[in-house]
């Protein structure tokens, strides 16, 4: 029994999502199916368009040949990266020219963004401009982003007032004082004092964040003092940590804490911790699994929900079967170990890249595995990496290279099938980590691809 | 001379830190020297093999009956550096009979314990090993941890008196009447453990005698002092897996040949390996076909290393040596034989001799051999104590489970902890609570980081090598921003950062042996991890950027936040105020906490 729609979205990160939405609001039937939970729980819940613009050419002729033994990395193999960038859109034009974005033009990412905004509501901020926010990042960094989580709001780096930085000694991921310490070499402009405070001690040693979250959504005691006033109390002692240029103590005006403030509950947590402190209250977007990545999650599955999409997980495509040369007529999906068809007139994939499996690989090569699209690579795989770990690395922009309309094209540089489009982390030529774009480039590839698909079955 | 030692041996590989040690416990005082951290050469790129001696059994059989007397040595004196994994030589059908039983006599020739199983009996201990396996011979090969074993060697050295000084290389040998009088050394970042951008300093060692124990390099400090040594180094490549497809030593009983081993080592299991003379011990290809004959052949005797995850490759240069004229052309035919070179007898140089050849194995004893050495041409009387005394760490090693019920640590992250700190066990981790993990592919914990920097400084790849900490499956993505955190009660903010980027870069260079499959996913997780999440590779701490701070969204309604760089982030200022004058004066500024840490 084939199950049939006019859209078939498959891939349920933010780029299959977008597609689905886009595609819904042209007036099609849609249904998204994924293989397992989305790679937004590994991501930090930021919404980037485009942070920089790093050099695809290094600044002196490369090794040439295997690795070599014992040769020292060159610190200054590769010029630092143009960024960051206040305005995202004025510097498209200088991205290669097979990046996404040269594809689909600034207006996409634009539509992206504001379809962003509608689905997610006052959870974002950020859409009020066009500028990018720079907000501190884990590392101890600041980075620009586009959109950024309500729990972020007192977080902007563009902003003058004293701030504290809270780590636990029972987490490892920071310290405190090696955080305020780099964004004081950053250059930010407002003072800046890291503490590491006694708090999650009182769980056990390696309690996930979770565990923390949910004890705050509750309020749950500890030791015998509900769990807010505990945490407000531990920070309390330093709130007058920050020393200014003269020497001069100033009392902290925002404390930001790993995203761990609240689950469920998040904006009570943190309403209720700023009343207690007397300062403003913003979390730190963390690695996986991370807090704000999986309520981007909720709201964007709600949001499909409301578009009226059918969205089934735990369902990987397994096969398809074409229709003529140009078409594929069907997808065939494992559906609780049975082979089962899926029609569509048109099919959006947006199954990830490299980390979410929507490109594979072994020794002899890279493939794309549901269409078996084609992925242009170097031959060797000895030529998919450079010596510097940040440097230009070819294996970061693989993926399927498609054409305007975001049809993937073959390894003649044709059209494939009419009625695919390709959308996401499985789109090649970016190198969305180096460029802080991963976010941007799936909303403007899945707004588009979501149109086409629409438009594909309309015509 | 005021300041003249008795000895100073070059090399912190496992030898030097042997011979060290010895030198010690016999009462000289000695320096030992190595250019960058302890096992930073060989030592610290093999596979972790004890031999039993089975290799040799029948090519070199000296070699054989060494290995198997050291062998049971170090299970006694190391015992927390060794897992008694057991050995196979295994038999496939197309390989010969004849060598087959030449192996097995040559064990019982060399009083190597020697068993033959049947196939099937080997796949009841090793179920992955392939259907058409024949026989083998059992033997007790074992597995050794050599970066702890040296740690080990060098803490017991330092315990009874002697400097050990890392990162801190050769530039001369001293040379004095046509007698060797010493070393000149550079420090990198000044004596003692190393510190991250600290300015280095130069230092002249007057000593009575000067080992050369540098092994594949020991020609490099002949030429210094004007000799020829003769070291033919030879690379192999090891390819580390994800996890252990076997738990015994698994070696393909044939007469020689690449790809011929499989050790299990901690978490891993490291496939070996090729034999190729190179010229330089430190500039060497590193070629693709070498991880992949690993791969391929060694999946004739474990299949499920074909699809399996390799984590990285790394490559090691043999020091191997022959006398003068014996014109060996195959490297492999090179006997794995030391040899002393007595520099006054041999070049009429005296005040030095050179130790190459040989292996992890008979360190010990080879340590031995040249300390009695030194004592003749000092004219100093003491006896040999090492092969008796055990390390620190492994004095009694019967304690474990006492520690482990003390801590309440009967999981699986305390049980390991207890295993590679041995009877070290209570000191580390009392001291520090909480005691979260740092690394959570290798269950390690802050105590043991902590343990780690205050031995070896704020070099995290020292700090790696003692710990396991960022070698497992993420290879350091998940946690070489946590160790690095753990440096920062002790150290300024820029060293933090340097001694991050340190290991992540050199957590990449094996990686990229691996960049397929499940590796190279995992590759760019920790690409959007270090440069999406954390945004390390743009960070204007780091870059030359000059931030407009101002120029940036300072939020939807700043003046109401009081926020005194006022409209300056709103949408129609033209281009904002620079808040600074951006990362560099800043950074800089850091520096002024680094003069207090000059003394580490």
């Amino acid at each position: 029994m084939a199950i049939d729609s006019e859209v078939l979205v498959v891939g349920g990160g933010l780029a299959g999502i977008t597609a689905a939405v886009a595609a819904a609001r042209e007036g099609a039937d849609v249904r998204l199916v994924s293989h397992k939970a989305s790679t937004l729980r590994q991501a930090s819940g930021l919404i980037d368009a485009l942070g920089y613009v790093p050099a695809t050419e290094p600044s002196k002729p490369l090794r040439e040949g295997p690795p070599t033994a014992g040769r020292n990395l060159d610190p200054d193999e590769w010029p630092d990266p143009e960024g960051p960038l206040a305005d995202p859109f004025e510097a498209m034009d200088r991205l290669p020219d097979d990046h996404p974005y040269r594809l689909v033009g600034a207006d996409a990412l634009r539509e992206g963004l504001e379809l962003f905004d509608d689905l997610v509501g006052d959870a974002y901020l950020g859409g009020h401009t066009d500028r990018n926010a720079l907000v501190p990042t884990f590392g101890g960094s600041v980075k620009p982003t586009a959109r950024y989580p309500a729990s972020a709001a007192a977080a902007l780096a563009s902003d003058d007032r004293p701030t504290l930085i809270v780590g636990f000694r029972s987490l490892t991921e920071y310290d405190a004082r090696a955080f305020a310490d780099r964004l004081a070499a950053a250059g930010v402009p407002f003072d800046v004092a890291g503490t590491e405070v006694e708090f999650a001690e009182a769980f056990r040693a390696d309690a996930k964040i979770t565990r923390l979250a949910k004890a705050l959504d509750r309020d749950e005691p500890i030791d015998g003092t509900p769990a807010r006033e505990a945490l407000a109390k531990a920070v309390g002692p330093h709130l007058h940590d920050v020393v200014d240029d003269e020497g001069g103590v100033d009392r902290v005006e925002r404390v930001g804490f790993p995203a761990f403030l609240g689950d469920d509950h998040a904006a009570e947590v943190r309403a209720d911790l700023a009343d207690r402190l007397g300062a403003d209250v913003f979390e730190i977007p963390m690695g996986p699994p991370s807090l704000p990545g999986l309520r981007l999650e909720d709201l964007l599955y709600d949001a499909l929900d409301d578009a009226g999409v059918r969205f089934e997980t735990g369902t990987p495509a397994v096969g398809y079967e074409v229709d003529g040369d140009d078409r594929i007529d069907h997808l065939v999906m494992d559906r609780k170990g049975s082979e089962v068809p899926y029609g569509a007139e048109a099919v959006v994939l947006a199954t990830g890249g490299l980390v979410g499996k929507g490109l594979d690989s072994d020794r002899e090569g890279v493939r794309e595995p549901v269409l078996d699209l084609h992925v242009p690579q170097p031959a060797d795989r000895y030529e998919w990496f450079v010596d510097d770990a940040f440097g230009e690395q070819p294996y970061a922009r693989f993926g399927v290279r498609p054409d305007e309309r975001l049809r993937p094209l073959d390894a003649a540089g044709e059209v494939a099938y009419d009625d695919v489009r390709v959308a996401g982390g499985v789109v090649g030529g970016a190198d969305v980590a180096r460029e802080k774009s991963a976010s941007g480039v799936s909303l403007a590839t899945g707004l588009v691809a979501g149109r086409e698909a629409a438009r594909e079955v309309q015509q | 001379m005021d300041d003249q030692v008795d000895v100073v041996v070059v090399g912190g590989g496992s030898t030097g830190c042997g011979v060290i040690r010895d030198l010690a416990r016999r009462g000289l005082d000695a320096v030992l020297v190595e250019k960058g951290n302890l096992t930073h050469g060989t030592t610290g790129r093999m596979h972790g093999l004890l031999h039993s001696g089975g290799r040799y059994a029948v090519s070199d059989q000296k070699s054989a009956r060494e290995c198997i007397e050291e062998n049971r040595v170090l299970r006694d004196i190391a015992a927390h550096c060794v897992e008694e994994t057991g050995g196979m030589f295994v038999k496939r059908p197309e390989d010969s009979e004849e060598y087959f039983q030449e192996k097995l006599e040559g064990c019982r020739a060399c009083d190597i314990p020697a068993e033959v199983i049947d196939g099937e009996e080997a796949r009841r201990r090793e179920p992955y090993l392939a259907r058409d396996v024949e026989k083998a011979i059992v033997i007790p090969d074992g597995a050794v941890d050599p970066f702890r074993l040296c740690v080990a060697n060098a803490a017991d050295a330092r315990e009874h008196g002697a400097r050990v000084e890392t990162h801190a290389a050769v530039t001369d040998v001293l040379v004095e009447d046509d007698e060797v009088v010493g070393v000149e050394i550079e420090h990198d970042s000044g004596p003692g453990k190393r510190v991250h951008r600290q300015p280095g300093t130069t230092e002249e060692i007057h000593a009575r005698y000067v080992v050369n124990a540098t092994g594949a390099w020991a020609g490099q400090i002949g030429e210094m002092a004007g000799v020829d040594v003769e070291v033919r180094p030879s690379k192999g490549v090891m390819t580390v897996m994800n996890t252990r497809q076997v738990d015994t030593v698994i070696n393909r009983c044939r007469p020689k040949g690449d790809a011929d081993i499989v050790v299990p080592h901690e978490t891993a299991c490291i496939l070996g390996t090729t034999d190729e003379e190179v010229d330089d011990p430190e500039d060497y290809p590193e070629e693709e076909w070498e991880v992949d004959l690993m791969i391929e052949t060694l999946s004739e005797l474990v299949p499920a290393l074909k699809d399996a995850r390799t984590l990285r490759s790394f490559w090691g240069v043999r020091p191997l040596y022959e006398p003068p004229g014996t014109g060996t052309d195959d490297p492999t035919d090179i006997t794995r034989d030391y040899f002393l070179l007595d520099h006054g007898e041999r070049d009429e140089l005296p005040g030095m001799t050179s130790i190459v050849g040989g292996k992890l194995t008979t360190y010990r004893m080879m340590a031995e051999s040249i300390t009695d050495h030194v004592c003749e041409k000092l004219d100093h009387d003491a006896d040999c104590d090492t092969a008796d005394a055990p390390l620190p760490g492994s004095e009694d090693f019967s304690v474990l489970r006492d520690y482990m019920e003390e801590f309440g640590i009967r999981s699986p992250i305390g049980r390991r902890s207890a295993q590679r700190l041995g009877s070290r066990t209570d000191d580390v981790l009392s001291g520090t609570d909480p005691n979260p993990v740092v690394c959570e592919c290798e269950g390690v914990t802050r105590a043991e980081v902590r343990d780690a920097i205050d031995d070896a400084g704020s070099d995290l790849n020292a700090v790696r090598l003692r710990t396991r900490a960022s070698m497992g499956n993420c290879q350091g993505g998940f946690c070489t921003h946590r160790i690095a955190s753990e440096l920062a009660q002790e150290y300024p903010g820029r060293v933090v950062r340097d001694a991050e980027d340190e290991l992540y870069q050199e957590r990449w260079k094996g990686q990229r042996h691996a960049l397929w499959g499940r590796q190279l996913s995992q590759a760019m997780l920790n690409h959007l991890l270090h440069a999406t999440t954390m945004n390390r590779d743009g960070d204007p701490a780091t870059t030359d950027a000059d931030v407009d701070f101002g120029a940036f969204d300072a939020g939807v309604d700043p003046d109401a936040e009081g926020s005194g760089t006022g409209g300056s982030g709103s949408d129609d200022s033209p281009a904002g105020v620079t808040a600074t004058d951006g990362g560099l004066e800043t950074a800089d500024g850091d520096e002024r906490n680094g003069g207090q840490h000059g003394d580490r």
